[in-house]
């Protein structure tokens, strides 16, 4: 695969492994943090964590928008289904995370809802168009990279004249995120963020100088293939040791300055942003999630189902997702771990996820804290 | 949210909208979040959507940057 | 005495014709049906005799009765490469094949839905026949049910196949030991990921092609070269992964994989990357997975590859030992990771 194979080259990943051995200062301790949650699979799926030095250690983000959401959000997902007989379309990522009333979206489908699973936001749109008497809503999540797709099936709805469509919006931003990481109190102490790969193609560069400048951390934005990633971490490194905090893009070929205009535009004409939202994991943040316009209000779903009040559920009382989230505890560190919660037994959404720091080390990783014989 | 695979288009269809071809395996994605795009660009593809064009000239520096680190390693 | 006339019996339509409920009545239209479609395709000597079972031969002195089940709900019915007909006489061959066993016979059970298509499944039927005749195997007794429109998928197949197996030492999940080598007969993922093409919503175009296939006579080559095999097994549901991690729970030990050895079809890991699926979970239906001896790797490996179903079988790992009895991969980088059992239903990505 073109753009994709000669990034993966094992020779010269060594080789980069090898930089970074160089780089990182034997005195130092390194606290990096991936942000994006394709970057935490990433890492964990080709066996990148293993390669860097024992003091180079990546606290994982929470830019995975399944693990970010909220259980009440679900839970109005899964009333839509089961109360109102709409045919529920979600991405397939969010059909497992548990709910309320240890429900999810399967289950929800089990018990008779039509809930359905796209792998792109127009197949949603399809089935509005195939199905004119039944009402149709699109549980649309994601980062800045999956929301210019809704912004474009909303207007194509608008074109097309559909009335029995609409959007149960969860769409969150970015930058108030990684603020809200640097700022906690008693917060993490990171010297440096490896920046999302697919959430700068839409938003460039640019908007990361608001962070560099404010926290005087250095931010790279890298690719998502293992050797941007390793290539990505090397520049953290330099700019840590250098101590310099600026951003720096190292997937050039995709990210611009700019990023896509097009699609901010369309995003801009079709969202505007919350005052607060809630996120799973740190609270309710300002000016952080996006909801749809006036001008678009007969597309979305929490005015079409006005009964539809949000409800804060908290997570269940063991569950560690939020300190996870937030980058102070590792997944090992969660007493049920890898014992009550698995991905066959999700208890917090970080397992659900295969984004999820729970689910990325459960799956790859959980095989270096056991002592083996070769 | 990131999972995005860069393909090329091989052929531009009707209403916005593209046949894009990875290694054999051939997809049809909606062009409507990107400009300019021609038969034989590279794209991110996203949840059936192209989201930008990727730039070869770029690729290529970064891989040479790469090749340069082994070279000095 | 004068000849009783003979009824008009209208023939069965088998173009336009459809499954209604009296083909399942046990009537005269099943028996039409059975006649037929089932009947007439797979014909033998046992079901001329249009007895309720068939009587079959003991099995010769040292040998032993192997029997295995399989029920196929595969959707959609007609998928590149194959059919829910000859994915299903497939699939009973290799259970009995992976047990070391020579197959011989199968019965076959149909639950059809109303409004089927007697085209279809005629089709299905002819694939069933013609697959089975060329593994060898004779579909010699079975039954057929009609569920109401909207309570099947179109139809559901299940078969039960018997073989023979020399007494001695047959492979089982319980005897791969620290030390063996791990051979894969070919390229993994190209049945799940067919099937995946043709999934509403998930479409894509490629050449990707279902690799059902009887592996029957591949296994007979493979134990004729006299190399210690311990364990052999076929790949299906939940892909490469769950089966080894399967093996490894049952022997109690570990394994190590070499990622780079592992054959994929280009068009496969395209197909993967774009769903956000890994190969190692996907579907196979024409592989087998071969745990040996270490010193016997080589020869088996050679008569593998001279066999045109396992032309890229390769090596693919190691058994280690292994108190957690996990599966790990050395990753094309140079790192290390788990192959883990599969979790849940591989969903498409798109995180």
């Amino acid at each position: 695969m073109k753009y994709v194979d000669e990034f993966r080259d094992g020779a010269l990943a060594q080789n980069l492994a090898a930089s970074i051995l160089k780089e990182a200062q034997s005195h130092r301790t390194y606290r990096l943090m991936e942000f994006c949650g394709g970057h935490t699979h990433a890492l964990s799926r080709y066996g990148l964590l293993g390669m860097l030095p024992p003091n180079v250690q990546m606290i994982h983000g929470p830019g995975c928008p399944v693990c970010v959401l909220p259980i009440g959000r679900v839970d109005l997902a899964i009333r839509l289904a089961l109360e109102h007989d709409v045919i529920l379309c979600s991405y397939g990522d969010c059909l497992r995370v548990p709910a309320s009333n240890q429900m999810s979206l399967l289950k929800a489908k089990a018990r008779g809802g039509d809930v359905r699973m796209v792998y792109s936001a127009l197949d949603a749109l399809k089935i509005a168009m195939n199905n004119p008497t039944r009402q149709v809503v699109f549980f649309a999540i994601g980062f800045e990279t999956t929301t210019p797709p809704t912004a474009s099936i909303i207007r194509q709805a608008r074109v097309a004249g559909l009335t029995n469509f609409s959007v149960l919006c969860n769409h969150v931003l970015t930058l108030p995120a990684m603020e809200a990481i640097l700022t906690q109190p008693g917060g993490v102490p990171l010297q440096g963020l490896v920046g999302p790969a697919h959430v700068s193609t839409v938003i460039g560069s640019q908007p990361y100088q608001y962070i560099t400048t404010r926290y005087n951390k250095p931010i790279v934005i890298s690719g998502f293939e293992p050797l941007d990633l390793l290539q990505g971490i090397l520049m953290l490194l330099r700019q840590v040791n250098e101590g310099c905090a600026e951003v720096e893009n190292e997937f050039t070929r995709a990210v611009t300055p700019m990023g896509n205009r097009k699609a901010q535009a369309l995003v801009h004409e079709v969202f505007e942003v919350r005052d607060s939202f809630e996120w799973r994991g740190l609270g309710s943040l300002p000016f952080s999630g996006l909801k749809i316009r006036v001008a678009f209000a007969e597309f979305d779903a929490e005015l079409r189902y006005p009964n539809l009040i949000y409800k804060n559920v908290p997570d269940h009382k063991a569950c560690e997702c939020g300190a996870i989230l937030r980058g102070e505890k590792r997944p090992q560190d969660c007493k049920i771990f890898g014992t009550v919660c698995t991905p066959d037994n999700p208890i917090g959404s970080c397992m659900v996820s295969s984004e999820g720091a729970c689910a990325a080390h459960y799956t790859y990783g959980r095989f270096s804290e056991v002592k083996w014989v070769s | 949210m990131c999972l995005a695979i860069p393909a090329c288009i091989v052929e531009l269809l009707p209403h916005d909208m593209a046949r894009i071809e990875l290694d054999g395996v051939r997809k049809e994605i909606s062009l409507s979040l990107v400009e300019d795009a021609k038969v034989g660009d590279y794209v991110i593809v996203h949840v059936g959507y192209a989201l930008q064009l990727l730039d070869p000239e770029e690729a290529a520096q970064t891989l040479s940057l790469f090749a340069e680190l082994a070279r000095q390693a | 005495m004068s000849k009783v006339k003979s009824v008009y019996v209208r023939p069965l339509d088998l173009k336009h014709g459809r499954v209604d409920m009296s083909h399942g009545s046990g009537g005269r239209a099943s028996a039409q049906l059975i006649e037929t479609v089932f009947a007439a395709a797979f014909d033998n000597e046992y079901l001329r005799q249009g007895n309720d079972g068939a009587v079959l031969p003991l099995p010769p002195a040292n040998s032993r009765l192997v029997m295995s089940t399989d029920v196929h709900v595969v959707s959609p019915l007609f998928f590149p490469g194959g059919d829910i007909g000859s994915l299903s006489v497939h699939g009973t061959v290799n259970d009995l094949a992976m047990m070391g066993a020579h197959p011989l016979w199968l019965s076959a059970s149909f639950i059809l839905e109303e409004g089927f298509s007697l085209n279809d499944l005629q089709r299905i039927v002819s694939s069933m026949a013609q697959a089975a005749k060329a593994a060898g195997v004779s579909i010699v007794t079975g039954d057929t049910k009609v569920v109401e429109r909207g309570k099947g998928d179109g139809v559901y197949i299940s078969t039960t196949g018997v073989g023979y197996v020399q007494e001695g030492s047959s492979p089982s999940g319980d005897r791969a030991r620290a030390g063996d080598a791990i051979l894969l007969s070919g390229t993994i993922g190209d049945h799940g990921m067919a099937i995946m093409s043709q999934r509403e919503g998930l479409q894509f175009e490629s050449a990707i092609e279902s690799d059902s296939a009887a592996l029957h006579e591949l296994v007979a080559v493979m134990l004729a070269t006299g190399a210690d095999i311990h364990v052999l097994r076929d790949p299906t549901r939940g892909g490469l992964a769950t089966t080894l991690n399967e093996i490894a729970r049952q022997s109690d030990v570990g394994m190590v994989l070499n990622e780079d050895s592992i054959p994929v079809h280009r068009q496969v890991v395209a197909a993967c990357e774009f769903l956000g699926l890994d190969p190692l979970y996907i579907a196979n239906e024409g592989k087998l997975i071969a745990i040996c001896a270490e010193a016997d790797a080589e020869k088996l490996l050679d008569a593998m590859r001279a066999h045109p179903l396992a032309l890229s079988a390769a090596v693919i790992g190691t058994v280690i030992a292994d108190d957690s009895c996990f599966v790990q991969m050395v990753t094309k980088l140079g790192g290390r990771r788990m192959v883990d059992w599969l979790n849940g239903d591989q969903l498409p990505r798109i995180c």
